[in-house]
């Protein structure tokens, strides 16, 4: 797996982006729409042209073309391609990188079994659903076995219980694989659950970074703006009768 | 489901009935202009009989059929090859598109008198012209087609480790053909359409060149045989991509 280092990005919206993703990280970048959090994928991924430098595992990739990064992206409109059947669209990277077609059978079974749709290798993406959509495209992220995987809104378009679902799934499977992640979103919910840590992105400039904790409860004044600040009182918690519990806020 | 396809093809034939009965009507009660002019159409099929029985009918036929093919197959994969080209690559694009656009809106037929003096009659020249036919639209259908690929998807295949040749062999030209097909199959239609007229005016052997003769002899009915096979190829071979296009993408579109 490896680590990612970014220096001095500036690309659109982004402006001297300086940001350090440990290895085997769930990075959570977290902002509003037009912060730059796809922009900042974008560069990572190799897919537009940058200022600033690029680092997987201490090593520039900045000459690297986004066909040699290894990098798995699963994109806000996933990108299935219409036109291959769910194994295909999962072996692609597989045939592209000319493995053998018994390695490629046993990846693509392997990720079906991993991602639960076994049941679905033969349909085409316009014949499954939000949810199975995204776990097609995730296998076909995941199948070139990554060592950098890049999530930008992944849950958008689903409804709060698949989403949720899906959530913890990846979560699972993320420290499983233990592949350095970064997992693009505007919803702060979705952000503390997921993350190891948050970066927050603001009008392309990282505001703040920490754990959720850190962001949530002392945010800078630019994020709290974003987030909103939190109320927090502190309150004792104590027993009345056996039956009966309550709480008493002490100062507020 | 099989009573259902027939019952259905039955009721397409009925029109078809209808119009060649009262057709045969008409011509057998001289309502138009006399029976030698719009001769009934049993004596047509009886002509078709004659010539094909004969093989003036099909040696004509096979002449123009050839020349079709050769000049379509040659146009469309000349289109398709610079279509893709000019799809791909802005700077080609650019390059090659105000030609081109000048060029494109000369009908094929205007081309004759040109092509006749530099390839002289002969089998090039009906070549020549449906090569010209066929070349121009299929082009600007590929082009057309692959510049409406979604980016996202050229994208996923990048990250997915794809090189420029792999991403226009594997996503660009499957997502692009619906379009190349639309040109395919107009363009064939077209082909036999202006095969005709360059036999008819410039070629002395071929379905054109036969109804010239027919025509030269007042035979109207050779005339209208000829007619019908030039309506039947066009319809076959536009229904023949129509058929491969559904075949190659009704699964995903």
């Amino acid at each position: 797996m490896s680590s990612i280092t970014l220096k001095n990005i500036s690309k659109y919206i982004c402006k001297d982006i300086n940001l350090e993703i440990f290895d085997k990280e769930l990075l959570v970048l977290l902002g509003p729409n037009g912060a730059g959090k796809s922009t900042l994928l974008n560069v990572i991924a190799g897919l537009i042209d940058y200022e600033g430098s690029v680092s997987f595992s201490n090593l520039p990739v900045d000459k690297v073309p986004a066909n040699k990064r290894r990098v798995g992206y699963l994109f806000q409109e996933l990108n299935l391609f219409p036109h291959l059947d769910v194994s295909t669209n999962i072996a692609y990277g597989l045939r592209i990188q000319k493995q053998s077609q018994d390695e490629i059978r046993t990846r693509v079974e392997e990720l079906l079994q991993i991602m639960k749709i076994k049941h679905l290798s033969s349909r085409y993406p316009k014949e499954l659903s939000g949810g199975e959509k995204q776990r097609v495209a995730l296998a076909r992220a995941l199948a070139n076995s990554p060592r950098i995987l890049l999530l930008d809104e992944p849950m958008n378009s689903l409804d709060y219980r698949t989403s949720k679902y899906l959530r913890t799934e990846f979560k699972t499977l993320q420290k499983k694989l233990g592949v350095t992640t970064i997992y693009v979103t505007h919803n702060f919910y979705e952000a503390e659950e997921m993350a190891d840590r948050i970066a927050v992105l603001d009008k392309g400039r990282v505001e703040q970074i920490g754990s959720s904790k850190e962001i949530f409860f002392h945010p800078t004044e630019a994020v709290s703006d974003f987030i909103g600040a939190p109320n927090i009182l502190t309150c004792d918690y104590y027993h009345r009768l056996s039956f009966l519990k309550s709480t008493e806020i002490k100062d507020h | 489901m099989k009573i259902v396809k027939i019952f259905k093809l039955k009721w397409e034939i009925i029109p078809i009935i209808i119009f060649l009965g009262i057709w045969e009507i008409i011509a057998r009660l001289n309502l138009i202009s006399g029976h030698f002019f719009f001769p009934p159409f049993s004596t047509v099929v009886t002509e078709f009989w004659y010539l094909t029985v004969s093989g003036a009918l099909g040696r004509n036929f096979l002449s123009s059929l050839i020349r079709v093919l050769i000049g379509f197959s040659a146009g469309s994969i000349a289109g398709l090859f610079i279509g893709i080209i000019m799809g791909w690559n802005n700077i080609a694009n650019k390059a090659l598109n105000p030609i081109i656009s000048l060029i494109y809106p000369i009908p094929a037929l205007g081309w004759l008198p040109l092509l006749m003096l530099w390839f002289g009659i002969g089998e090039i020249l009906p070549i020549a012209i449906i090569f010209i036919c066929s070349f121009f639209p299929i082009l600007y259908n590929t082009v057309t087609g692959i510049k409406n690929v979604d980016k996202n998807y050229i994208y996923a295949a990048r990250t997915l480790g794809a090189s420029d040749i792999e991403i226009i062999t594997t996503v660009v030209i499957p997502l692009a053909l619906p379009n190349i097909f639309t040109g395919l199959r107009l363009e064939s239609g077209m082909a036999w359409r202006v095969i005709i007229a360059a036999e008819m005016v410039a070629i002395p052997t071929g379905i054109g060149a036969l109804m010239m003769k027919a025509e030269s002899l007042i035979r109207i009915d050779i005339i209208i045989v000829c007619l019908i096979v030039l309506g039947i190829m066009c319809l076959s071979f536009e229904n023949f991509f129509a058929f491969l296009e559904k075949k190659l993408t009704y699964r995903w579109r």
